[in-house]
């Protein structure tokens, strides 16, 4: 009987070096360290504190809606309307207070009400119709990307816009709500989001139940856990970060352009698969999602520094994004 | 006349000799019944003559001329075609009946050819079919159709090309009783044609209907070949038992108690009818059945896992519940280790902790939620020890130990719930002889502690060894209940083949 311990997996790892197991565990972080190295070098500018502020500044609204895909992804979901949903909550977050005269509570409260509605539509529909994940997102995305254009008539809502009628709008955005979008408050939300999520995923019951969803969701229902509800919880919660997102966003530019959510999608999308591999965890998590977005900054940033037209950029992203996965799927054959 | 033979054929694998020196032979026109007990090796064999392996050792000829059978494709151009039970493995859901029914023209009799000829697709299935007496529409999406049908399709294909030796493996199992009768016409019609049908199956009155011939294995091992007219069920069944192994088994000590699982006539949408039953604490209560008599399905449903019930009763410790879901089962003290381990029992990608504490995760959180790791740990290792259950540490992955201690794992969450009815289905499936004992051993001592046991097995030594109390399940009905110490498995064989 003895012998029927089959250590043959584990033993091997701890002997030798295994060089591609390394390279699973540290690859993004040696990376970002490659590139944080290479960078300086090329302009000692990219490395001074201004600018390490002026990174984490620019991956904040990344994160924050990737961390909400992460959440998604841990049930084995998908999660592609958060990028419409950011720019849902960013036209009604500035529209409140421009055309409605309203107080920050309120506005962002109606933000995220709104979000919410969107994430019990995605759940009942994946949950109850059966509908993939992704398909039915990606229907969403597109009603929400409807809804918000149809919202805001088309138009960018700013102070001062002049309305349909001719007037001009008379709401003012409140100066504490502009707070939230700049240094240190809008790098502080990203960093609690991110610790929050983490330490719920890994550390609550609530967490272990999303994680045992997604590894195998009917050894999990067998188990007597209420799939569906964690589910839905998944979805509500992944529109709730993506509201936030757009929150933050409308306070950045204090305006609202239209679809000004939807270039935050691929690039959350991106931060939040490249995190599965970061030390190893294998899984979607909080800290590897901040990581991919991290790595995904730092190129963004430096890029520009090294003058690389911004019509090139995707080029690397997309590039960085598939050896990542590469990575990440490879070990898994 | 064809005569298909296949001598001394034996193949190994890691560590299991599945055939040993096997000699089998049909003739064509006539309907030949392979039959063994689970793990005899029939399927084996027929992979074998499919050309499914290739690493057998072992001869195969057609009227005395040596066939060389190592892929499908020789198989089927030597003109043997088998219908696997699992159809929807063959078969292609978003295409056409006629494209699947000629999927191996398709694939084998293009040549240089690039365009389909949808016209003269349809017209060939079409009279493919129209020979089998078949009506089915061939425009008709292979996704829609019923179990019945997509295996008329699949036999259709066989025959699309030449077809001397038609093998079906199991084909009536999934079957209800007309499309049962309906296959049984196509064979017929097939016979008539001079195809040699290879019909394996578990129940006998089947094989005593169609058969002309049969051939019975035992552990891998052709036992007896002989006409059916020759036999009878009973002595069938003796042939396949032969001696087995009893002594693995605990033994058992009663201390019953009153009734403390009831179950009233129990009936699912698809397999189960009117399934009345009971436990008593202390109790092990054996399902007996072949597979596909519908134990899982039994299981699953009184678990609420399948929820497709119309009708039924469930009281536990006198009071009725409603078990509408695997939650709502928990909550009421059931707890059910599923057959298909990897898929529904555990998670393998996780540790062998969380495996462990996953059900009952609320006796390990603190305050809003947050789990008690130590706890954890400690229940975790408590349990290791417990069970015996051999691994390097208790956050090794479960991918990486054995099927035996999988099933413990499967088994050990249940324990560390603490639940009240234990529904076993199939527990030792793929488990080796030693940590089978500890499961026995395992499965008597909840007993000994009062809690109620369902054990569904299709191994009926199984049955004999562990239960006090078994009700044999047939097509989804139970169609007898008997006191195990006055049985024996013949008996039980014989019900569960459908004898009365």
């Amino acid at each position: 009987m003895e012998a029927n311990i089959t250590a043959k997996k584990q033993t091997p790892a701890k002997t030798s070096f295994d060089l591609f197991q390394f390279f699973y565990k540290y690859g993004t972080i040696i990376t970002i360290i490659a590139l944080v190295i290479i960078f300086s070098l090329a302009n000692p500018a990219f490395i001074q504190g201004n600018n390490i502020i002026n990174i984490l500044r620019s991956i904040s609204i990344v994160t924050i809606i990737a961390i909400g895909i992460t959440i998604s992804l841990t049930v084995d979901g998908f999660d592609l309307s958060v990028g419409s949903v950011a720019s849902l909550s960013n036209a009604i977050v500035i529209s409140m207070f421009v055309w409605f005269s309203q107080n920050t509570f309120v506005a962002i409260i109606s933000a995220i009400a709104a979000a919410l509605i969107v994430g019990i539509l995605n759940s009942i529909m994946i949950v109850k119709m059966r509908i993939p994940d992704m398909l039915m997102t990606l229907a969403t995305m597109f009603i929400i990307q409807g809804t918000a254009l149809t919202y805001t008539k088309g138009a960018t809502v700013s102070q001062n816009m002049v309305l349909p009628d001719g007037t001009m709008a008379e709401g003012l955005i409140s100066p504490f709500f502009s707070k939230i979008g700049q240094v240190p408050w809008i790098i502080v939300i990203m960093v609690v989001v991110v610790v929050v999520v983490h330490i719920f995923l890994t550390y609550t019951k609530h967490g272990r139940y999303m994680y045992v969803i997604g590894g195998n969701k009917e050894a999990a229902r067998l188990s007597g856990i209420p799939v569906n509800k964690y589910k839905v919880a998944a979805y509500l919660l992944s529109a709730l970060f993506a509201a936030i997102g757009g929150i933050v966003l409308a306070s950045r530019v204090m305006t609202s352009e239209i679809n000004s959510g939807a270039p935050y999608l691929m690039d959350s999308v991106a931060a939040a698969f490249i995190g599965f591999s970061v030390l190893g965890a294998g899984k979607p998590n909080a800290f590897g999602t901040f990581v991919g977005a991290v790595l995904i900054g730092i190129l963004a940033n430096g890029l520009v520094m090294m003058s690389v037209p911004y019509y090139a950029m995707d080029i690397v992203k997309g590039t960085v994004l598939a050896f990542a996965l590469a990575i990440t799927y490879y070990k898994q054959k | 006349m064809t005569t298909l033979e296949m001598k001394n054929v034996s193949i190994e694998f890691p560590g299991v000799k599945a055939l040993n020196r096997v000699d089998f032979s049909v003739e064509s026109g006539k309907t030949h019944a392979l039959i063994g007990a689970n793990g005899a090796g029939k399927s084996t064999l027929m992979k074998v003559l499919s050309g499914a392996y290739d690493h057998y050792t072992g001869e195969i000829s057609m009227n005395g001329q040596t066939l060389t059978i190592r892929t499908p494709k020789s198989a089927m151009d030597s003109g043997i075609q088998i219908v696997y039970q699992e159809v929807d493995t063959a078969l292609i859901p978003y295409l056409t009946v006629a494209e699947n029914i000629m999927l191996m023209d398709t694939v084998h009799n293009m040549g240089k050819k690039q365009w389909v000829n949808w016209k003269s697709l349809h017209v060939k299935a079409a009279t493919i079919l129209s020979e089998m007496n078949l009506s089915l529409p061939t425009k008709k999406l292979v996704s829609e159709l019923t179990l019945a049908e997509k295996q008329m399709v699949l036999i259709a294909r066989a025959v699309s090309k030449e077809c001397r030796f038609l093998i079906l493996d199991e084909p009536t199992a999934p079957l209800s009783h007309t499309e049962t009768n309906e296959l049984f016409r196509i064979v017929q019609e097939l016979k008539n044609r001079d195809v040699g049908v290879i019909f394996i199956s578990h129940r006998l009155p089947e094989i005593f209907e169609i058969c002309d011939d049969i051939t019975i294995m035992r552990n891998g091992e052709v036992v007896e070949r002989q006409r059916i007219s020759d036999t009878n069920q009973n002595k069938v069944v003796e042939h396949m038992l032969g001696q087995k192994l009893g002594e693995q088994f605990p033994d058992k000590f009663m201390t019953i108690g009153d009734t403390f699982l009831e179950v009233k006539g129990l009936t699912d949408r698809d397999k189960i009818k009117d399934f009345s039953m009971n436990v008593k604490a202390g109790e092990i209560v054996g399902i007996a059945g072949l597979v596909g008599a519908g134990k899982t399905e039994f299981c699953k449903a009184l678990f609420g896992a399948e929820g497709k019930l119309v009708a039924g009763e469930v009281k536990v410790n006198g009071k009725r519940v409603n078990v509408k879901n695997p939650y709502e089962a928990v909550k009421n003290g059931l707890a059910l280790v599923p057959e298909e381990r990897r898929k529904e029992g555990i998670l393998v990608n996780a540790s062998v902790e969380s495996n462990l504490t996953v059900v009952n995760l609320r006796h390990f959180s603190k305050d809003f939620s947050f789990l008690d790791r130590k706890k954890e740990k400690l229940v975790a290792k408590a349990m290791i020890n417990r069970l015996g259950i051999k691994t390097p540490s208790e956050e090794t992955k479960v991918q990486n130990l054995s099927g035996g201690n999988q099933q413990k794992i499967a088994i050990g969450k249940w324990l560390v719930a603490d639940a009240d009815v234990y529904i076993f289905d199939e527990p030792t499936k793929g488990v080796d002889v030693g940590a089978k004992k500890d499961i026995f051993n395992l499965i008597v001592e909840l007993a000994s502690r009062g809690k109620a046991i369902i054990y569904a097995s299709s191994e009926l030594s199984e049955i004999m060894g562990i239960t006090n109390r078994v009700y044999v399940l047939y097509d989804g009905k139970s169609v007898k209940e008997l006191e195990t110490k006055s049985t024996n498995e013949e008996e039980l064989l014989f019900y569960s083949t459908g004898g009365r």
